[in-house]
């Protein structure tokens, strides 16, 4: 009828743009992106209309009041639960009916907010194991000891070493994963999903735990690691220093919708954000 | 010289239990040979290997894949029975008596395979104390099915039936004169020509550590242990839990399979009773005792608690007594902090002399 709608006064869901940032050009070649997804327990929707691109290098926050749904939206890209609704699309591929192996394989790796290391394993087999779907032999190769054994047991642990290197772990290689302490715990887990060789890469509070210094570390690791292996990061992180530090898009997750998306500098200014943090303004 | 500085204190303990079995298997070797042995002695001999495989089988399904399983001896039961089957039927078809015996290990340790991928696939979806119960009525299961069979092989080949109303009987195999009974029903397997020997007790043991220890220091090892310690991280890095916890239970079995029929070309006669539920508890005791993901642990563990009651046997009376004595004084010492430290002591120090020795020969 060319009647041109009103718009709302005010929005809690944001139009849907497919990027977090829609000044940077991602859009044409996003590594991931979520339509429409979402989640129900029951009766209670934990996670709706979750709309959000990832670019190929990009370094991407998700942040949220405590019980907003990130380690869901986790748990969703990763399939260790299946979406309700909506579609994930990886480098343009459905994900649908995908196992958590398989995603893997097609190229997420993750942390946990509750360190989950192999902690019997060494710092080393920790990694190998990250490393598991690229060491090519079978059981006969290794039960014999054939060539093929050894020469990929080194460059596994040629690989592994390289990796640890990044946050200079390979002194603690033979140490048990479960007696480090509790930063270079999570340096690990790091490390390990790195092994995987994904192109997206979450991380689940990495700084958790840590004190300043340890978290200023981190923040550089973080970059030095996208602009190492090129890969997108996605991290949850309720320390606002590392998030607004480097996080280049930033979306914000409250009751399982996300109210905000935008650069560090629009968020922190975003009224809504404010809200869902600090509580509503008393009307006087 | 740079491949000796690589060696690992896991390939140097993995080292020292092919050395320490080899060299106690030499000693006792000789000691055969040269009649010093009592005839009670030597009959422990073959069990006692059989049992070490049994230990150390089981432990990479509980120490290193974390599953309690509670039906070892019904897999040792399939090889056994099996295992004789074809060692007997075939005793025409290969005259060499160890050409046999290998024959009947290989088939006893598939046919225990076949069984451990019947029951794993099932019982591996089930996790913790679930998986213990089925397990466990797995081998109540095999011990009454066994109970059930009858085979006999003639000039025709191999007669089975399946004898589930219990009123058929071994004529009704219809054998022709040529015709031997192998097994006959609830009375087992008799008439065996015993084949096994302490030699080939020896090799089978080295066989299932080199076997077991090569999968553990492997990426396939490395995968299963993975899932002992966090199956939700594993599977966050790619590794197929059902894949990998099926190659464990199923190489397991095999190893049992092969023990059993070893055990069963042992003795002159085989009753399925004998592995019953009281036996895979038994091994269970030699794996826990022996340090849970130990295999050198299982090693000791299965020959000490062997010979234990057996030595015990002149006094009856006080026998289980005394071995009960002993399983809870073991269980003290080893979760003893005082003995835990002079242990990580000694270990340490191995290890440093070790590295010591592989820096000088990086040296030269």
């Amino acid at each position: 009828m060319g009647e041109v709608k009103k718009r709302p006064p005010t929005r809690l869901v944001p139009v849907p743009s497919k990027n977090i940032i829609p000044e940077r050009d991602i859009n044409s070649d996003p590594v991931l992106e979520c339509q429409h997804l979402g989640i129900d327990f029951g009766g209670l929707t934990a996670v709706k209309d979750f709309n959000m691109a990832i670019g190929r290098t990009e370094i991407a926050g998700l942040i949220g009041p405590n019980g907003a749904g990130k380690t869901t939206v986790f748990n969703l890209l990763t399939k260790v639960y299946q979406p309700t609704r909506g579609t994930i699309l990886l480098d343009g591929v459905d994900t649908h009916n995908m196992t958590t192996v398989q995603v893997n394989r097609a190229g997420i790796a993750r942390t946990f907010q509750n360190i989950r290391l192999f902690s019997n394993l060494s710092v080393e087999d920790n990694v190998k194991v990250g490393l598991h779907n690229q060491t090519r032999y079978g059981m006969f190769q290794s039960i014999f000891r054939l060539p093929g054994y050894w020469r990929e047991e080194r460059r596994a642990h040629e690989s592994a070493m390289e990796l640890l290197h990044i946050f200079d772990m390979e002194d603690l290689a033979g140490h048990e994963a479960g007696s480090l302490p509790y930063g270079a715990q999570r340096r690990l887990e790091i490390v390990r999903a790195l092994a995987t060789n994904p192109s997206l890469l979450l991380l689940d509070e990495p700084a958790a735990g840590m004190n300043p210094s340890e978290t200023a570390e981190l923040m550089e690791n973080i970059v030095k690691i996208r602009d190492t292996f090129h890969i997108a990061i996605l991290l949850i992180e309720h320390d606002m220093s590392l998030v607004m530090g480097i996080c280049e898009g930033i979306a914000v997750l409250n009751f399982g919708e996300i109210i905000a998306k935008g650069t560090p500098d629009e968020i922190k200014s975003n009224p809504q954000v404010i809200e869902a943090y600090l509580g509503k303004k008393r009307e006087v | 010289m740079k491949r000796l500085k690589d060696v690992k204190g896991t390939t140097k303990v993995d080292f020292a239990t092919y050395l320490g079995v080899t060299i106690a298997f030499l000693i006792v070797y000789a000691l055969q040979l040269d009649g010093r042995l009592t005839n009670s002695v030597e009959s422990w001999l073959v069990p006692i290997c059989c049992f070490i495989v049994m230990a150390v089988s089981l432990n990479l399904v509980v120490g290193i894949s974390g599953e309690l399983s509670l039906g070892h001896a019904g897999f040792m039961s399939v090889g056994a029975f099996s295992g004789i089957t074809a060692a007997m039927s075939l005793s025409s078809a290969i005259p060499l008596a160890p050409v046999r015996l290998v024959v009947g290990i290989v088939v006893g340790a598939l046919c225990a395979a076949v069984a451990g991928v019947v029951v794993g696939v099932p019982v591996l979806r089930l996790r913790g104390d679930y998986l213990a119960i089925v397990t466990l009525a797995f081998g109540q299961i095999i011990k009454d099915l066994i109970n059930c069979l009858l085979v006999g092989y003639d000039s025709k080949g191999l007669h089975i039936i399946f004898n589930v109303s219990g009123l058929r009987s071994i004529s009704d195999l219809h054998m022709d004169d040529t015709g031997v009974a192998i097994i006959k029903g609830a009375q087992g397997a008799t008439g065996v020509t015993k084949l096994a020997s302490f030699p080939a007790g020896y090799i089978l043991v080295m066989v299932t550590l080199v076997v077991v220890l090569h999968i553990i220091r492997s990426r396939t090892g490395r995968a299963i242990m993975s899932i002992r310690d966090n199956r939700i991280a594993a599977e966050s890095v790619g590794i197929n839990v059902t894949k990998y916890k099926m190659i464990a239970f199923v190489t397991s079995a095999a190893l049992a399979g092969a023990a059993g029929a070893l055990y069963g070309l042992n003795y002159g006669g085989l009753v399925s009773s004998r592995f019953d539920f009281n036996t895979s508890i038994l091994v269970l005791v030699y794996v826990v005792l022996g340090g849970l993901g130990n295999i050198w642990g299982s090693v000791i563990g299965a020959t000490v608690l062997y010979i234990l009651p057996e030595a015990l046997r002149d006094f009856a009376d006080y026998r289980m007594l005394v071995y009960a004595i002993v399983l809870i004084l073991v269980m003290i010492a080893t979760n003893n902090p005082t003995i835990k430290t002079l242990f990580g002591k000694l270990t340490a120090l191995v290890k440093r002399r070790g590295s010591a020795a592989a820096a000088k020969g990086g040296a030269q």
